[in-house]
């Protein structure tokens, strides 16, 4: 992975000082707190309904057991004994104190970790395939790529004061795990007829309360230039994307409005001025960042371990989790490995900092000491052999880490919502608590099958509703919480927003509503169908039909 | 309103025209782009130094035939959240060649000195008139820069390429390559 040289480090200790010097200025009172929280903000800082929260960038979802370790060390220092991982790849803390901010970043800083734009309008953390570096598909690692841009988008001087937030989100590989189509820069590597490896290009995408998928601006686009190209397109959008209005300042509208054609005839006329300039990226500095990323001592294995053939030939229970939390590694012998957090019950994507340490110690014994934050709010240790995972199986069990439903109906996306977010008009996590209850029955969990269930507290889309197989918006009218369901979104290569089913439910009906639903897809199913592949078929009605009939 | 230049406060000997008034015989005027539109043949015509203020939403281009003419470009902050104005400041200096005054105008506030530098500003109306004094701090404070801009830094990334190839760092390879194009 990627690790911090001396002007790193020295970069952000520099930056804990500075935000060290304004903490106490507003502590004094010297600044007041209407200039203080742009401050805070571009630290990651918020303010929400009970407490300051704190988001610590995750880059492109990367940890080393030794960063988790300081992340589980700061929330029982500073805060309640667990963490929240976030849709974005990063962690959050909800219960922090303003004046341990400071100490907190230090803490960060000394296991080369920030907060560095978690917050603002500017650009980002850039996330990226969980998979990146060990999946069968890829053809390039993007790590490398969302390093680079890492780097270049800190505390980028012409862009730190965009019209609105900003996100960019690089995929490797064909089948799109990182769902870039709804980021405001989505980047595909891919392979040109000539065989030479480049980038096609996506803007525009978004979620919130317009959802739009990203369109494609270039179809090939040499490595060389990528920072060339993100500049021009940076530019554009920095002088013409609306301000007066904050519904109307992603980039998606911008596009919307001028037109794909438009606007990329803008962004190639500037990018004349910009490419083979001092923005050039040399193939140097990307063997440079490549190395931090090669790939680990893999062992010289044979593709099927017989040992982990014969435990799930004769533990139902371990098959059942490998069939969901295993997957195909690059190397022969070796599996990917997806920890759900979500047990439950429980509250999507948190961990106890007893977790986070059993997390670590399971990635320093079984995974090179690596692991990464899934944006479906998972953890995944990249690189275990396969006659490994029965013993680490165990060992996750013995922490409520074993739930056997990654992918399934009941690992469920959620946003913190109305229970800690001063934005949301409705509560996610009593939500997502109670259908997972409902369907704890992990039997009946896989005959459903694959099926993604996303909910977001509010418009603004944190939850990933709109793009969920099933998503559920929490709105407030007069005063009660109501939840408006969709279906049929997605976020993959085949990116689609879902379709606002009909009248929203209040909370008392919203599990119903979903048992409902899924009763119809059984019902109708043909042999082999997921949920999506259904309602591709049939459309709407079916699922309208017996969900109204009741009401 | 205090106008910081080099660090220290400065005098302004600059002269605004006021919207609705005629242009004075000032010998340094500042112009509002809308007066300027209208008088700018009347105002080339005369011996004093002329300058031009830009709002957020006048681009450079309006003025880039002009440039040669003028001693001062003004670029307005109507608040600091409206960023346009540094893409405006980087292309009047990189695109356009404008090596005179160029001054942030509006909500300027001290931690926002050093991404204005960056962009090519060398001159600053700022409301808060200590804000000099944390002038040295605001542009020191982070010593190092990522990304090529205006003030042509060299980065962190030229400064990888160049130096000696011992490490104490053994997980990255000694890909010691000086690349003269990633440098300024």
């Amino acid at each position: 992975m990627y690790r911090y040289d001396e002007f790193d480090q020295t970069f952000v200790d520099e930056r804990v000082a500075q935000f060290r010097d304004q903490v106490a200025r507003r502590l004094t009172g010297e600044i007041p707190e209407d200039a203080f929280k742009p401050l805070r903000l571009m630290n990651g800082v918020y303010l929400q309904l009970h407490a300051y929260m704190l988001r610590v960038a995750v880059p492109y979802g990367v940890l080393s057991s030794r960063q988790l370790r300081q992340l589980a060390h700061i929330s029982r220092r500073y805060d309640k004994g667990y963490g929240h991982f976030t849709t974005r790849q990063n962690i959050q803390y909800n219960w922090l104190k303003l004046e341990d901010v400071p100490d907190v970043l230090a803490d960060l800083a000394a296991v080369e970790m920030h907060a560095i734009q978690t917050s603002g309008n500017c650009i980002r953390n850039t996330t990226a395939d969980q998979f990146a570096g060990v999946a069968a598909d890829e053809i390039e690692d993007p790590r490398v790529y969302a390093e680079i841009i890492r780097q270049w988008s800190t505390l980028h001087p012409e862009f730190s004061f965009l019209p609105r937030k900003f996100k960019i989100a690089v995929t490797g590989a064909p089948n799109d795990r990182a769902a870039i189509k709804t980021h405001d820069i989505g980047i595909g590597i891919v392979q040109n007829a000539a065989g030479e490896t480049g980038f096609e290009i996506f803007v525009g995408g978004g979620q919130g309360r317009t959802p739009v998928v990203a369109k494609r601006i270039r179809g090939f686009l040499p490595k060389r230039h990528l920072l060339s190209y993100l500049e021009a397109i940076l530019r554009v959008y920095n002088q013409l994307g609306q301000r007066a209005n904050i519904y109307k300042a992603r980039i998606k509208i911008l596009v919307n409005t001028v037109g794909i054609e438009e606007f990329t005839r803008l962004v190639e006329d500037e990018w004349q001025y910009l490419k083979d300039t001092a923005l050039d990226l040399p193939a140097a500095e990307i063997e440079r960042i490549n190395a931090y990323f090669a790939p680990p001592a893999y062992d010289t294995l044979a593709h099927d371990d017989p040992a982990y053939e014969e435990k799930r030939l004769t533990d139902p229970v371990f098959a059942r989790w490998a069939r969901t939390s295993v997957h195909a590694h690059k190397k022969p012998g070796y599996a990917i490995v997806t920890i759900s957090l979500k047990p439950v019950g429980g509250i999507p994507g948190d961990a106890t900092a007893e977790q986070m340490e059993a997390v670590a110690d399971l990635a320093d014994r079984y995974s090179f000491g690596e692991l990464r934050v899934a944006h479906e709010q998972n953890l995944v240790l990249a690189d275990v052999r396969q006659r490994d995972l029965h013993a680490l199986w165990q060992q996750l069990q013995a922490h409520g880490l074993a739930t056997a439903n990654v992918g399934l109906l009941t690992d469920i996306i959620a946003c913190p919502g109305l229970d800690y977010c001063n934005l949301a008009n409705a509560r996610s996590i009593p939500i997502a608590q109670r259908i997972s209850e409902r369907f704890a029955d992990l039997n009946r969990v896989h005959d459903i099958g694959r099926v993604t269930l996303n909910i977001s507290g509010c418009i603004n889309a944190c939850g990933h509703h709109h793009v969920g197989n099933i998503g559920i918006l929490g709105v407030d009218k007069k005063g009660t919480e109501y939840y408006q369901v969709t279906l049929g979104g997605s976020a993959d290569e085949n990116t689609e927003i879902g379709k606002i089913i009909g009248p929203a439910f209040d909370e008392h009906q919203i599990v119903d509503a979903i048992e409902t639903i899924i009763g119809t897809y059984l019902e109708i199913r043909k042999n082999g169908e997921s949920f999506i592949d259904t309602y591709r078929r049939v459309g709407l009605s079916p699922f309208k039909e017996t969900l109204y009939a009741t009401h | 309103m205090p106008l910081i230049k080099d660090g220290k406060i400065a005098r302004d000997p600059w002269t605004r025209v006021a919207a609705d008034a005629p242009p004075p015989d000032d010998d340094a005027l500042l112009v509002p782009y809308e007066i300027w539109k209208e008088h700018r043949d009347e105002l080339l015509t005369r011996n004093g130094r002329l300058g031009v203020l830009l709002a957020s939403d006048h681009p450079p281009q309006l003025i880039a035939e002009d440039l040669d003419r003028l001693d001062l470009v003004a670029l307005e902050f109507p608040t600091f959240k409206d960023g346009r104005a540094y893409s405006y400041a980087r292309l009047l200096r990189e695109r356009f060649g404008y090596d005179k005054e160029l001054r942030a105008v509006g909500n300027v506030l001290r931690d926002q000195f050093s991404f204005m530098h960056r962009c090519g500003f060398d001159a600053y109306e700022c409301a808060d008139a200590t804000a000099a004094d944390g002038w040295a701090k605001a542009l020191s404070e982070i010593s190092q820069v990522y990304q090529p801009s205006t003030d042509r830094r060299r980065t962190i990334g030229a400064l990888r390429h160049q130096r000696p190839a011992s490490r104490t760092d053994s997980a990255v390879p000694a890909a010691e390559i000086v690349c003269s194009s990633w440098a300024y």
